[in-house]
């Protein structure tokens, strides 16, 4: 897991980006450890809401010092945290989690996001690149101000594909449906996806059909975001073959998509260690 | 006053700790991820999550939901049991120089034992929190803090087995008619002390699905919002201790501790130790802020010790003046 550090960070500026909001954060001692995949959490103000927001980190820049969040208002937290004005503080706490794992050497990645879970695909696309690799995107949303980061991807690479459920921008369907074709185009042995969890089920599905990797970024609801509170727990395969429990916050957000058990989400699979001593009760 | 002059000491059995924060059970893991931010030999000590006999799953997810100044929290003590705890965690605690009152529970008595009689003589090990009031249990016939006889049971087999100059406090639940009852039932099973309160037993149901929100139904419900029923059961509890109905024992205060301010007025409710919870999912580093503004909040009313704090709301109004 990461090494966090808690900062007041003064926001440097805040971008609106289509329903998104783009935070730079001010934070020179977190911005070198940040790599990509890592999340970063955010307190609300003195307001009663007392657990941390998580979002994923969109980039970090070690000489500027800064940290850049993509925040979408979801309810009265995060309606807070987008009014924040430049030049005041917000309580950070980042990096946190396990990042994506990056190649020793050149690969042809694909990657794979819903909505704002692109937010760390552009800083992973470019470290893959400074690897020698190749990189491609299929980016989705339901509909086509929902996307993010269109722009960033096509900077990156020419091979960008965008789907939208409505068609109102790029293909009409999900990031699943031109996937198999994708990375057979670029020949990809990797995958790595981000978005809500049917998502990255079916990505991975796909992806390991197809004999390549799949890494996805789970968006799990936590509350503490630093590996105490126990809340954002997935049934994952360890790798000793036996299935656990096992934190979002500190084992993830980033797994190996074919360690999840994406089926069992949401319930206590009976061969679960430590599943007989809830009494078979979940 | 100078608040770096407040001596913040308090005993723990046969110990002196050099303060009276100590980690809420189930709020800061086994103290790794807790020890990123705040060194653990700085806390008077690190209460652990609940341990039990084997390794347990937990409930399914959803397991948190959030509510005003609060949250509610359905995990089901998951753990990976007293075997690996020994091995794997205690050690590494022991050499962080924290000082570990270890939580334990189980579903019958003879787990509670078995548990305890595997921490005799271990390192780092200053006492034992009972666990008999998690509301996260399938069966609510199950939580034994909900009845004077239970408790007493427990606590009573404990004492037998776990080494007699360890500390031993028995965890009590605010959701029961009379919790003097319970308490005075767990002190004299020989209870060293009572750590109050668990978390309250609530719900929240989701507008979207029209369905509770936590997969267990039911949860804890944690954080500022349970505050005024923490200070009232340790009011109830201290108030019969004064009043002989209740030998006297140490009490750890939890229950919405945030600041120094609120760590004080569970304090002047009769709490001489202070355990910090869910305000560390908020801020891991609460608990230093905590001492620091606890010192300034002392010195602020004259009182030199943290001790001479502990209880003083019983003190009759119109007798005494503040110090």
């Amino acid at each position: 897991m990461a090494n966090p550090v808690q900062a007041r960070a003064e926001v440097l500026s805040r971008i609106t980006e289509g329903p998104y909001h783009r935070l730079v954060l001010l934070a020179p001692e977190a911005a070198p450890r940040v790599r990509p995949g890592h999340f970063a959490t955010l307190a609300c103000a003195d307001s009663g809401m007392l657990l941390r927001r998580p979002f994923s980190i969109h980039r970090a820049d070690p000489e500027a010092g800064t940290v850049e969040l993509v925040v979408a208002e979801h309810g009265e937290g995060t309606r807070e945290l987008v009014r924040t004005r430049v030049g005041e503080r917000l309580d950070l706490i980042a990096p946190l989690g396990t990042p994506f794992p990056l190649p020793d050497g050149p690969v042809s990645a694909l990657l794979v996001a819903g909505g704002y879970g692109s937010a760390p695909m552009f800083a992973l696309g470019e470290e893959i690149r400074r690897r020698g690799g190749q990189i491609g995107f299929i980016l989705g949303a339901a509909t086509a101000d929902r996307l993010y980061g269109v722009e960033q991807a096509r900077a990156l690479t020419q091979d960008v594909l965008v789907v939208t459920e409505d068609g109102s921008a790029g293909l009409q369907g999900r990031v699943t449906d031109p996937l198999a074709q994708a990375i057979k185009a670029i020949d990809a042995s990797v995958v790595h996806a981000c978005g809500p969890m049917p998502m990255l089920r079916a990505v991975t599905t796909i992806a390991l059909g197809l004999g390549a990797r799949c890494h996805t970024a789970v968006e799990e609801a936590m509350a503490c975001g630093v590996g105490i509170c126990m809340t954002c727990v997935l049934p994952v395969v360890d790798a000793d073959g036996v299935s656990r429990f096992v934190r979002s916050c500190t084992d993830g957000p980033v797994f190996d998509g074919a360690r999840v058990r994406w089926g069992d989400i949401g319930t206590v699979p009976a061969d679960l260690e430590g599943a007989t001593a809830m009494g078979g009760k979940d | 006053m100078d608040p770096q002059d407040v001596d913040l000491s308090v005993q723990f059995g046969p110990l002196t700790l050099p303060n009276p924060l100590t980690t809420a059970s189930g709020c800061a893991g086994y103290g790794r991820e807790l020890a990123k931010f705040v060194p653990l030999d700085e806390l008077g000590s690190v209460t652990t999550k609940t341990i039990m006999p084997h390794p347990r799953s937990g409930l399914a997810t959803p397991r948190m939901a959030e509510t005003p100044s609060g949250m509610l929290n359905a995990i089901g003590l998951q753990g990976s049991g007293i075997d690996a705890f020994v091995r794997h965690e205690l050690p590494w605690l022991a050499e962080r120089g924290a000082r570990v009152l270890v939580s334990i529970a189980g579903e019958r008595l003879e787990d509670f034992t078995e548990v305890a009689s595997r921490l005799n003589g271990q390192p780092g090990v200053i006492g034992l929190e009972l666990n008999i009031s998690c509301p996260n249990v399938a069966d609510r016939g199950l939580v034994f803090a909900c009845n004077p006889a239970t408790s007493y049971d427990v606590v009573r087999a404990v004492r037998k087995v776990a080494d007699a100059d360890l500390p031993l406090y028995a965890k009590l639940s605010p959701d029961v008619t009379s919790i003097t009852e319970i308490a005075a039932a767990c002190v004299q099973a020989g209870a060293d002390g009572l750590s109050m309160v668990n978390t309250v037993l609530g719900m929240a149901i989701d507008l979207d699905t029209l369905r509770p929100a936590l997969a267990a139904g039911t949860g804890g419900l944690s954080g500022p919002a349970v505050r005024p029923i923490a200070v009232r059961c340790i009011h109830q509890v201290h108030a019969a201790m004064l009043a002989g109905r209740i030998p006297p024992v140490p009490i750890i205060g939890m229950g919405g501790v945030r600041s120094g301010r609120d760590a004080l007025e569970l304090a002047l409710a009769g709490a001489s130790q202070l355990a910090v919870g869910t305000a560390l999912f908020n801020d891991p580093t609460a608990p230093l802020r905590i001492l620091d503004e606890l010192r300034t909040e002392l010195a602020r009313r004259g009182f030199a010790k943290f001790t001479d704090a502990v209880g003083y709301a019983h003190r009759p109004t119109p007798a005494e003046r503040l110090p």
